[in-house]
């Protein structure tokens, strides 16, 4: 051989931007998300909900017409038989839309054997993969800000008054979490679609973390309480311990930090999200709301949790991503 | 003389403790001219069976796999660091290449040029030529999902096109393709030689190879064993290149010394009463004629047969095989 392979300069990083083509990713991801019969049958299925949660939820609101200043929130947490409220049918239709639109995010390249010749191109993985949790993250936006918007003039028709600035302020806030928690669903759906191969393993496997979440965690966490701190002599410092290891372990759940985030946000008078005592109670006036900045204080660390778990999928999607084999 | 297409050095590929490839030396050059005026590429083949570490090596040139050890250039660009540069100059068709179903074959160009930075206005003009030229222009606007496999393939080209690449990897590109398909597939491959492109494909249909492959390499064990062209190839291995078949009128001895002592001339046989057939290392048949007409017989016929890369293959496998069971 010629020693001409030696004498070339050997780059000790990667040349260009880790972003190059990321724009072009991400018009395409959109464009497949918003055409898809998939999409179709979400918004179908979200504006059935805000539609009927809303006009059921404005027929109670007007029989207690008054008696409460942030009337638009209620919109969002009344309910009323037989239908629950707009937020808890979120709280399982967010991960639905969340994971139906990342399941098949990877592993669908390979199925359709397109991975290995969209990677031939110009483009770093980096562009590949943020451009797919970019462009999922923008249709839930999308789809959120639409439906908010919907619930707002369908609230403006009904109730007849404007909401005032407070509410718009508060339900923004509401929207923005509510988009979190969805970049969760989408970050985890997206690296169980970088682990598994089949597309269909995939949303199985996302939906049975968001079923585990659901419905086990919360018995899973009051027994692990239990376990750990056992109230033996009934003392009320050791129940008080059990309560607070119960709601630890209740956090690790999105579900538990988007609820209470979401209820801290939509409900001024909470001014709590972990126990209370009478005694810390002295002095406050019950059922006054709070500043917009103080609840906003009380869902800093739910809102940091739910950024830094998207944060965290995302990043173990990544590694898994760049470290796999390419060839199908 | 300008440099290598493509060279690697010592490329070694394991998994675990699978060796893919093994220290690989390969070099595939532009074109054998000297000047710098737009010369027909080269088409090399990559040869060998199934697992041979043909698709790992490919990979590794495009940067989409790391080397174990050993280095890479492509167009001088290390595809582990630059891979950019590379990506930007390589087309690849990926064996059994696939496409978004639900867009058209347009559509599907659209995203390509645009991952590649091709400016917008740019683009259509480049997809409406590469479209052309593969024959594609009447279904253009159709979805891929009714394409049928011989236009996936050659959607797969116009692909690669679009970035006007200065070299082609095509993996496997005429398997599944019915006759028809894959003789008009390899008539557009040499037509991207002659633009200038350099092509290397790799394949285990030989005869394909053969008809459209200036140099081949033979894969083995993630080794490359032998390396050149069809003919020193069939040199090297069967000690022959060439068989010249000769029917003489009245055939007599002086007929067959005189093709014995020929140079390059390997074997002689008489196959009946007036037909013979020389083996020889290259072509030798003025020779052979020259022979006949100067022992005093009377040429009747004459005929040459390159010997094919399925004997060759065949033969080089049956020694590795031999070899192996003793």
């Amino acid at each position: 051989m010629t020693p001409r392979v030696e004498t070339l300069p050997t780059q000790a990083s990667r040349e260009g931007s880790p972003w190059t083509g990321l724009g072009a990713v991400i018009m395409k991801e959109m464009a497949d998300h918003l055409t898809s019969a998939r999409m179709r049958i979400l918004e179908i299925l979200i504006v059935l909900t805000a539609v009927g949660t809303v006009y059921m939820t404005m027929q109670n609101i007007r029989e207690n017409i008054g008696e409460d200043p942030f009337l638009f929130l209620r919109l969002f947490t009344t309910s009323r038989e037989p239908l629950p409220a707009f937020v808890s049918f979120l709280g399982f239709l967010v991960p639905l839309i969340a994971i139906s639109l990342a399941f098949d995010a990877i592993n669908g390249e390979f199925n359709r054997r397109t991975m290995s010749r969209i990677l031939a191109q110009p483009i770093y993985r980096d562009a590949l993969l943020l451009g797919k949790f970019l462009a999922g993250l923008s249709t839930l936006s999308l789809v959120f800000s639409a439906i908010w918007l919907l619930i707002f003039g369908l609230g403006i028709v009904g109730l007849g008054l404007p909401p005032n600035g407070e509410e718009v302020a508060r339900s923004l806030l509401f929207l923005l979490v509510t988009i979190l928690y969805g970049g969760i669903w989408l970050a985890l759906a997206m690296a169980f679609s970088v682990i598994f191969r089949q597309s269909a393993t995939a949303a199985l496997a996302s939906i049975a973390v968001w079923l585990f979440f659901m419905v086990f965690w919360e018995i899973i966490a009051s027994l692990m309480a239990q376990i750990l701190s056992p109230v033996t002599y009934g003392l009320p410092e050791e129940v008080l311990a059990q309560a607070q290891v119960g709601m630890v372990l209740a956090r690790l759940s999105p579900n538990t930090l988007y609820a209470e985030a979401m209820l801290a946000m939509l409900q001024p008078t909470i001014r709590s999200l972990g126990l209370i005592l009478p005694s810390q109670m002295q002095g406050a006036i019950l059922g006054a709301p709070l500043p917009l900045g103080q609840s906003m204080l009380l869902i800093w660390p739910q809102l940091t949790g739910l950024a830094a778990a998207t944060i965290l999928l995302f990043a173990l999607g990544y590694v898994l991503f760049q470290r796999q084999e390419i060839r199908a | 003389m300008s440099k290598p297409v493509i060279e690697t050095k010592d490329l070694t590929k394991k998994y675990g403790d699978f060796v893919a490839v093994d220290g690989l030396n390969l070099t595939v050059n532009a074109s054998a001219g000297e000047s710098d005026d737009k010369q027909p590429g080269v088409v090399f083949g990559l040869l060998g069976p199934n697992g041979a570490g043909k698709t790992t090596t490919i990979l590794m040139l495009l940067g989409l796999t790391e080397p174990t050890s050993g280095s890479v250039r492509v167009l001088g660009f290390d595809p582990a660091r630059q891979t950019l540069s590379v990506k930007a100059r390589v087309g690849y068709i990926p064996d059994m290449v696939g496409f978004y179903d639900e867009l058209t074959a347009r559509e599907n160009l659209v995203y390509i040029g645009k991952l590649n930075g091709i400016r917008r206005e740019q683009i259509y003009e480049r997809i409406d030529q590469a479209i052309q030229r593969v024959g594609l222009s009447d279904v253009a606007d159709h979805p891929v999902g009714t394409f049928s496999r011989g236009m996936r393939q050659r959607l797969g080209v116009a692909d690669v096109l679009i970035k006007q690449p200065q070299l082609i990897i095509m993996d496997e590109p005429t398997q599944g393709l019915d006759p028809e398909g894959a003789r008009a597939f390899l008539t557009m491959i040499r037509s991207l030689k002659e633009e200038g492109i350099t092509i290397l494909l790799s394949s285990h249909l030989l005869h394909q190879v053969q008809a459209v492959c200036d140099r081949v390499g033979l894969f083995y064990r993630g080794k490359m064993v032998l390396e050149g062209t069809v003919e020193e190839l069939a040199r090297r291995v069967l000690g022959i290149a060439y068989r010249i078949y000769l029917d003489v009128e009245q055939p007599t001895n002086a007929v067959t010394e005189a093709f014995k002592d020929i140079r390059g001339v390997v074997g002689v046989k008489q196959l009946g009463a007036t037909s013979y057939h020389v083996e020889a290392t290259s072509d030798l048949r003025a020779e052979a004629a020259a022979a006949v007409v100067k022992s005093g017989g009377r040429l009747l016929k004459l005929d040459v047969e390159a010997q094919s890369l399925d004997d060759i293959y065949a033969r080089y496998f049956e020694e590795v095989n031999h070899d192996a069971a003793s």
